[in-house]
């Protein structure tokens, strides 16, 4: 497990009420049967629920409901974690634990085996939401564990979301709710500031800290990105000190340094355009950062012939109106203005109302009236089709049945069917209703 | 087959792997189809040896091609985790979260080359990086729990696989029984990590090749098909237990690496440690192979211009898959030797001229019913022709040196026409074609030099700078000094002498004075009438000025190139037995290549009385072959009404159904009799 050296800003903006329930009341005494922590990513609830666990050094279970991706992992997970608790040496002799009825019997076994009746053991599910898509059974069975086990043992969830969005429709046992509030600017600075690097001073960097927060905490308020961020940039921040250009005082020459450098990381690394192995490989390297495209620079997709034919057929028939087609496909189709034959609820854009499915015969239609030569419909143009779906370029819609027609959507947007449709010379600007 | 049991009951019987009756079967096959018995066998033999030099030749250039892409990759499968393990104690490394090593594999939209690249990928990968790779296929993988469990049962077999020796069996634990969970695989690589470490050192030898705590690789092969839930999931689990063991992904994507940030939250891609990696263009990719496999004299099969024509446009229009491209190639090798009796000579001409002596009468017949051999025949003066149509050995004679010409022309042809290519790929608008596959075929199907596109070429050739002018020179000399043709040394002389001149010229500009242009003069008048005298003057002198040297040299060096093509680039149809090694029937090549379903459906559902027809034929030959009854106009009844239920059956079972543009059409014709 990944274990960070305490912290104790971390904690202490936290609200009070596990730690000092924990530490106040004695060890036998019986606490409350299950509580509900809740806050935004990395406000610290996993953190502190650790700390406090282990500095106390109550009996506990840590489970991450992720990666016990069944009932049946979570409940052997739990198990194994608590036959293993006095004993260092992981033994794992898997107990096939199928059901709650049976997790009920084998924890009780587990609790007088390992000598915890006279304490409060403590379970914590973190990412508890994964719970709701499991059996209908184990949430509540889960938030009244104290009573069904009839020892004493408190369950703690930790989650992201709030608890209303947990609540099933049979009602169950109602837990005792807690939040975590997002840390503040000050609390980050704080926080982050805690962990310089040993060979230079405390307040050396607390200055970077403040740097680094003036520019992304505009976009990012995540604690353990920002610390990431803090890493990835620091060499570069020390630079001038290390070249002897100037003094760790020097504030303002070392903000000049730095603020462009990070400012160009929020629009690379930051976004994952770039990977951080590459940022810092381009520090090193002093190299300019054209030398690395970012993942966006690479958006364009090469396709067959007839495939960009069909995904431009796809994108019309996904966005006009299918009483339009005439006008737009057929030679002497009269005049038809657009006021004339605008519905009501069409004169909002298509384009803002998303994609529309279509039946694959009016796909063809099109295709055949868009290109310039003949296209006989042979079996490759159909297997283009299902590949452009398995691309992610279109989507089938409904179910897939054998006797209608299959329904697709098309799934590109506008900027990337002008580029393909410019490949090919089409002007599509010229087909669209919209633009009409 | 007999028992010795006295008892009624079933028995199984195994059938006994023969590999030799198989492959008779196929040359049985081969056999049947021909309208012509002649030299079936041998025909088949070659047609197999060729198939697989094909293959090899292909694998061979596939390997090369993707050779670059694989160093990267495991450059970067080396850099990936060394830096944690080399500094572990630093601060840096300590405070910033570690993200899971990504490598996002951009292969392009031919889906169906994919295979073979990760195939090879992960051979590559096994035999100098890792035994641990696991290669997951979205269609096997609908949930993280089918994920897992294809992970595990890759990753514990393959260890079993590398070092398979008795000792080892007690790791075979059955796979249902294993808790399909991260600890379990990490037990795992630390257990198996563990025992290649304490191996004896006899053993030591087969595990050396792979790297100290070897990655465990995790290929995704399709990223797009996979659903957002299952790879959030994984990565989210994975990036707890990264720490503990040395885990890289690959993403196999086919569109384009922006699919990453479409299907995984930010809070989710913040965890990998992405870096792109791009496979050769699909195009570049069949550029080489018709580069290596079809220009050249390697092969004595050849592909006429709308075979080829028909396998670039599937390949363009369709597909863009190289896989595909060679496999229509191997059909129209097959369908070559199995349609063509003569095509027994396609082989090297040494053993082809052996083979042309011990050709059978009805051989010789075929032969002279050759278009282009009875072409050649009348060519020739009366008394050849009466020993050609009638002696069987004068034939034989010729046709050994008829091929003999053949092997010559082909010789020659490949080397000038990438001479030719030399100069065309660098003309603007190309109004020969970029590609030399393009050229290829411009020369195969008609006399190129009668070509509107070669007559503007040739001009457009005429006004090149010099500098171009010798680059080209010097890259034709190249190519004709490489290449085996005999002809060449005194092309090859007179190209040089070229190059010579352009030297001298280039010497004689340097001594040479400037004389003042008439444009500086222009300059100065500033009068109306002035200049539009002088304007008129200049036009008129420039078109009886005389050439200078360099645009003499250049004319001679473009009429030089333009003799060459019109000797060596006559399109092979107008040689004598080219149709012994050129395919040339496209028709059935696209028969087989671009099915047309609907089409058929349509035709079949939309004429009642033909599916009728059909259905009764089908019927009456099942019953026995007895019954001429499919000759006749009239349908019998019973089967006239078998046929009515049929039809009804099939739509109430939804198999068809009656369109809604011909509804009464339909109707009236299949059931007026009723």
């Amino acid at each position: 497990m990944r274990r960070r050296r305490p912290r104790e800003p971390a904690i202490q903006q936290r609200p009070g009420g596990v730690g000092v329930g924990a530490e106040r009341s004695e060890r036998q005494q019986l606490s409350f049967p299950s509580i509900f922590i809740y806050g935004h990513t990395s406000s610290g609830k996993t953190y502190v629920m650790k700390t406090l666990l282990n500095t106390l050094q109550l009996p506990h279970v840590f489970v991450n409901c992720v990666e016990c991706f069944t009932s049946r992992l979570l409940l052997e997970e739990i198990l194994i974690q608590l036959q293993n608790h006095s004993s260092e040496t992981r033994r794992a002799s898997p107990v096939p634990c199928d059901t709650f009825n049976d997790f009920v019997r084998l924890f009780k076994q587990a609790l007088v085996s390992q000598n915890l009746q006279d304490q409060t053991v403590y379970v914590v599910l973190d990412r508890a939401e994964q719970l709701r898509e499991m059996e209908a059974n184990i949430l509540p069975a889960f938030l009244r564990l104290q009573e069904l086990t009839d020892r004493n043992v408190t369950v703690i969830l930790l989650s992201e979301i709030v608890w209303e969005m947990f609540r099933p429709n049979t009602g169950c046992f109602e837990p005792f709710i807690l939040y975590f509030p997002d840390y503040s600017i000050g609390h980050l600075q704080k926080i982050l500031s805690q962990n310089h690097p040993p060979e230079y001073s405390a307040d050396f960097y607390s200055a970077y800290i403040n740097i680094l927060l003036g520019v992304f905490y505009m976009v990012c308020r995540d604690l353990k990105e920002l610390q990431h961020l803090a890493a990835l940039n620091f060499s570069k921040y020390c630079e001038p000190v290390v070249r002897k250009e100037a003094k760790e005082r020097d504030t303002r020459k070392l903000w000049k340094n730095i603020e462009p450098h990070l400012k160009k990381a929020m629009q690379t690394v930051y976004l994952r355009e770039i990977s951080s192995s590459q940022w810092e490989r381009l520090q090193c390297e002093e190299g300019e950062l054209g030398q690395i495209k970012g993942l966006s620079a690479h958006a364009h997709v090469e396709l067959p012939y007839y495939s960009k034919f069909l995904l431009i057929a796809a994108y019309l028939a996904s966005y006009n109106p299918v009483r339009t087609d005439k006008r737009f496909f057929l030679k002497h189709h009269g005049k038809i203005k657009k006021t004339n034959f605008m519905k009501k609820h069409e004169k909002t854009s298509n384009h803002l109302l998303g994609p529309k499915p279509f039946p694959l015969d009016r796909l063809l239609a099109i295709l055949y009236s868009i290109v310039d030569n003949r296209v006989a419909p042979t079996a490759n143009i159909f297997s283009q089709i299902t590949s452009l779906v398995t691309l992610q370029l279109l989507s089938v819609v409904g179910n897939n049945d054998q006797l209608d027609g299959p329904r697709y959507k098309c799934t590109v947007s506008l900027d990337f069917i002008r580029a393909i449709a410019r490949t090919v010379n089409f002007d599509i600007i010229k087909y669209l209703y919209d633009f009409l | 087959m007999s028992t010795r049991s006295l008892s009624k009951g079933c028995f199984v019987f195994k059938p006994s792997p023969k590999k030799r009756k198989v492959s008779r079967t196929t040359a049985y096959y081969f056999r049947e189809g021909s309208s012509d018995l002649e030299d079936s066998e041998l025909r088949f033999a070659t047609c197999q040896s060729l198939q697989k030099q094909v293959k090899s030749e292909t694998e061979q250039i596939e390997e090369e091609l993707n050779e670059q892409l694989f160093d990267n990759l495991v450059s970067f499968l080396r850099r990936s985790h060394s830096a944690f393990q080399e500094k572990k104690t630093e601060w840096t490394c300590r405070t910033k979260s570690r993200e899971i090593p990504t490598a996002a594999l951009v292969l392009g939209v031919n889906v169906t080359d994919h295979d073979f690249t990760f195939r090879s990928l992960s051979e590559v990968l096994q035999n100098n990086v890792t035994p641990y790779i696991a290669l997951l296929e979205a269609k096997d993988c609908p949930g993280i729990k089918n994920l897992m469990q294809k992970l595990l049962g890759q990753l514990m077999n393959c260890c079993i696989d590398v070092d398979s020796s008795e000792e080892e069996d007690y790791e075979h634990v059955s796979r249902s029984r294993v808790r399909c969970s991260m600890t379990t695989l990490i037990n795992w690589y630390e257990s198996a990590t563990k025992r290649t470490d304490s191996e004896t050192p006899g053993k030591k030898r087969t595990s050396s090749r792979h790297w100290q705590s070897p990655p465990v690789v995790v290929i995704f092969k399709d990223m797009e098909s996979f659903t957002t839930k299952v790879l959030q999931d994984f990565v989210v689990i994975s990036s707890q237990h990264i720490g503990e063991f040395p885990l890289v992904l690959i993403f196999g994507i086919a569109t384009s690496p922006m699919i990453i940030h479409s299907l995984l939250p930010h809070s989710v891609s913040s965890l990998l440690c992405i870096e792109l990696f791009q496979s050769l263009s699909c195009k570049d990719h069949l550029s080489t192979i018709i580069d290596k496999i079809l220009l050249t004299t390697q092969f004595p099969l050849k592909l006429s211009e709308k075979v080829l024509q028909v396998l670039i446009n599937i390949f363009l229009y369709h597909d863009f898959s190289v896989q595909n491209f060679i496999k229509g190639f191997q059909l129209c090798i097959v369908e070559h030797f199995h349609s063509n009796p003569l095509s027994v000579l396609c082989c090297q001409l040494e053993e082809a001229k052996r083979r042309v002596n011990s050709l059978s009468h009805n051989q010789c017949e075929n032969v002279r019913r050759l278009p282009s051999f009875r072409r050649y025949v009348e060519s020739q003066v009366s008394e050849k022709q009466i020993a050609l149509l009638t002696v069987d050995s004068s034939l034989k004679e010729a046709v050994q040196k008829l091929l003999e010409d053949l092997n010559v022309y082909h010789e020659n042809y490949f080397p000038i026409l990438r001479c030719l290519h030399v100069f065309t790929s660098s003309l603007p608008k190309y109004p020969l074609g970029k590609q030399i596959r393009e050229l290829h075929c411009a020369c195969l199907e008609n006399r190129v030099w009668e070509t509107e596109e070669y007559e503007s070429s040739l001009q457009l050739a005429r006004m090149l700078n010099k500098s171009d002018l010798v680059t080209m020179l010097q890259k034709c000399v190249e190519i004709l000094v490489s290449s085996p043709g005999r002809e060449f040394d005194e092309i090859v002389e007179k190209l040089k002498e070229f190059l010579t001149q352009f030297q001298k010229l280039e010497e004689a500009y340097q001594e040479r004075d400037e004389s003042i242009s008439p444009q500086k003069e222009l300059q100065k008048k500033t009068n109306l009438y002035h200049l539009q005298k002088t304007l008129l003057e200049l036009k008129e002198s420039r078109r009886s000025k005389k050439l200078t040297k360099f645009e003499m040299l250049r004319f001679e060096v473009v009429d030089y190139i333009d003799s060459l093509v019109r000797h060596y680039l006559v399109p092979a149809d107008h040689k004598t037995l080219h149709e012994i090694v050129y395919f040339n029937t496209a028709s059935v090549l696209r028969e087989h290549l671009n099915a047309a379903p609907r089409i058929a459906l349509h035709t079949a559902l939309n004429n009642p009385y033909s599916y009728l027809k059909a259905f009764s034929t089908v019927v009456t030959a099942a019953e026995g072959p007895t019954a001429d009854a499919a000759s006749s106009d009239q349908v019998d009844d019973v089967i006239h009404a078998r046929f009515i239920r049929a039809v009804s059956e099939l739509e109430l079972l939804g198999f068809i159904k009656p369109s809604k543009q011909k509804t009464d059409h339909v109707a009236r014709l299949t059931w007026g009799g009723c």
